[in-house]
């Protein structure tokens, strides 16, 4: 596809304009979180939510009874989302103290303002008016902070593809694949995951590791993946993979499936693979991330590592969106932008009757990425999306 | 440039994808292939609706399908060239 990739391209801007964090990064937004430890902590953060304008509630299912790997990653996820930079300022509230200042530390170390709060002992009430009280101060003070130039490298992108057909592998993800290589130069962070669903593609993937162990380490997650599937299954998994939706859609099996969603990372060698949630520590360029192919978990996980705006391509028209990361929505299916163009920032269709060639739909990409950064709304926020999913490795003690 | 009705993501590919909303049956197609900016034409045996796949060659069982480049399944049932492609003659060779 290198011929389709040159031609006449567009200046790349240089900058966007972000919120500056304590500890050197750049937000697309500017949340003010509450936090829930736990479950049962749900009802008293969005009561806070409630009371406090301009706050944001993440209520959840879990962080009870959880141990092991299970529990780390459940820190992570929660540290991790109010460390990320899209978020100003985080109240943390729950159940009992200690789990709950090891969540308000781990944020801390990002230098932001936080503040946990615990029910046990002061019930609901009494926590929710201790909690809105900081919460409000906390909102002011970020409602004084302002957008400043920020280098084009301080933006973290992180993709996941949904509701796939065969207009996806087509024009969607290669679209997404044409703005990795023409960003990746450019310094920027970019993460891609679904580890099920490379199945069919994962030797090809593994050959795209810039390093031996970067190969190695990704053959290793996704054998792991893939043997867990083998003891799992109970039938063919033909009969699930590729999904009766795709299946319409024209995808015939799981490899064809798995070359499109491959598309995504255009011709980048990724640097080394994650754990689920987990920041990226090797400075720029594209990682691997192990998570679910499951919309709502993936974006959570990716929000959870630091990535501060989210690529979306859809064939069918998958309508996921995040609270703190802004999902970015394109398709190249004619049908789905006619019939649900309310959830589709950046339309390629024309791709597909050589209207337009790959290289001017992902400068189209990075004009829509860029306006997001800057603070336009993405269809999904707009709509009110706000899938907050935690990822649960197996079942609680 | 006449309407492109078939898209071919690399010139090692079998298969080509329906890219408007039907062809039908006997229809001479235009197909274009991405890679290398080639065009072909080829004649459909039966209706395909979009986003479905067309066979470029005649297959025979056991046959592997190439689209992307890369082998995406197993023919099981033999295939004219001009024919729908899809789940009723490939099958994955991962499961």
């Amino acid at each position: 596809m290198l011929k389709l990739r040159s031609g006449e391209n567009m200046e790349i801007p240089k900058s966007f304009l972000g919120y500056k964090r304590e500890n050197g990064r750049a937000g697309t937004r500017n949340h003010v979180i509450i936090l829930p430890v736990d479950d049962i902590s749900n009802a008293c953060a969005e009561s806070v939510a409630n009371n406090i304008k301009g706050t944001i509630a993440l209520p959840h299912s879990y962080g009870r009874l959880q141990f092991g790997a299970d529990l780390e990653l459940h820190f992570r996820t929660m540290i991790g989302t109010g460390s990320n930079p899209n978020v100003a300022a985080v109240i943390v509230v729950g159940i009992e103290p200690k789990w709950t200042k090891k969540i308000v530390d781990g944020i801390a170390k990002t230098g932001k303002p936080v503040e946990g709060f615990h029910i046990e002992r002061t019930g609901d009430i009494g926590t929710v008016m201790k909690a809105s009280r900081k919460a409000q101060e906390f909102v002011m003070w970020a409602s004084e902070k302002q957008r400043e130039e920020c280098p084009l490298s301080d933006l973290w992108i992180s993709v996941k593809c949904g509701e796939s057909d065969t207009t996806s592998g087509l024009a969607a993800n290669p679209t997404v694949g044409n703005l990795m290589d023409k960003l990746e130069p450019l310094g920027v962070h970019l993460c891609f995951g679904e580890t099920s669903e490379l199945t069919g593609a994962e030797t090809v993937c593994a050959k795209r590791g810039a390093t031996p162990e970067a190969s190695k380490k990704f053959m290793k997650v996704w054998n792991s993946y893939n043997n867990f599937i083998l003891k799992e299954a109970t039938d063919d998994l033909s009969e699930s993979q590729p999904t009766a939706g795709n299946i319409a859609g024209g995808l015939t099996t799981i490899e064809e499936k798995a070359f499109g969603n491959f598309q995504k990372i255009g011709s980048c060698k990724f640097i080394d693979v994650l754990e689920p949630g987990e920041e990226p520590t090797k400075g720029k360029g594209l990682y691997f991330m192990d998570t679910s192919s499951a919309a709502a978990e993936c974006v959570t996980l990716q929000a959870a590592a630091g990535f501060n705006i989210h690529l979306f391509p859809t064939g069918q028209g998958n309508i996921v969106g995040n609270p703190i990361e802004p999902v970015i929505k394109l398709t190249a299916n004619p049908i789905t932008v006619k019939g649900m163009g309310e959830h589709i920032d950046c339309d390629v269709s024309k791709i597909l009757t050589r209207e337009m060639n790959m290289s001017q739909a992902g400068d189209e990409l990075i004009k829509s990425t860029i306006r997001v950064a800057n603070g336009r709304l993405t269809c999904a926020e707009a709509l009110g999306h706000k899938e907050f999913v935690m990822t649960k490795l197996y079942r609680s003690a | 440039m006449p309407q492109t009705d078939l898209i071919i993501h690399d010139e090692k590919d079998n298969v080509a994808v329906v890219v408007i909303d039907k062809i039908i049956k006997k229809q001479t197609c235009n197909g274009w292939i991405m890679e290398n900016d080639k065009s072909i034409t080829i004649t459909s045996i039966n209706e395909i609706p979009l986003g479905h796949k067309i066979a470029l060659q005649d297959f025979k069982k056991g046959d592997t399908i190439l689209k992307y480049g890369h082998d995406i399944g197993k023919v099981i049932k033999p295939i004219k060239k001009g024919d729908h492609v899809h789940v009723h003659n490939v099958k994955t060779k991962k499961w």
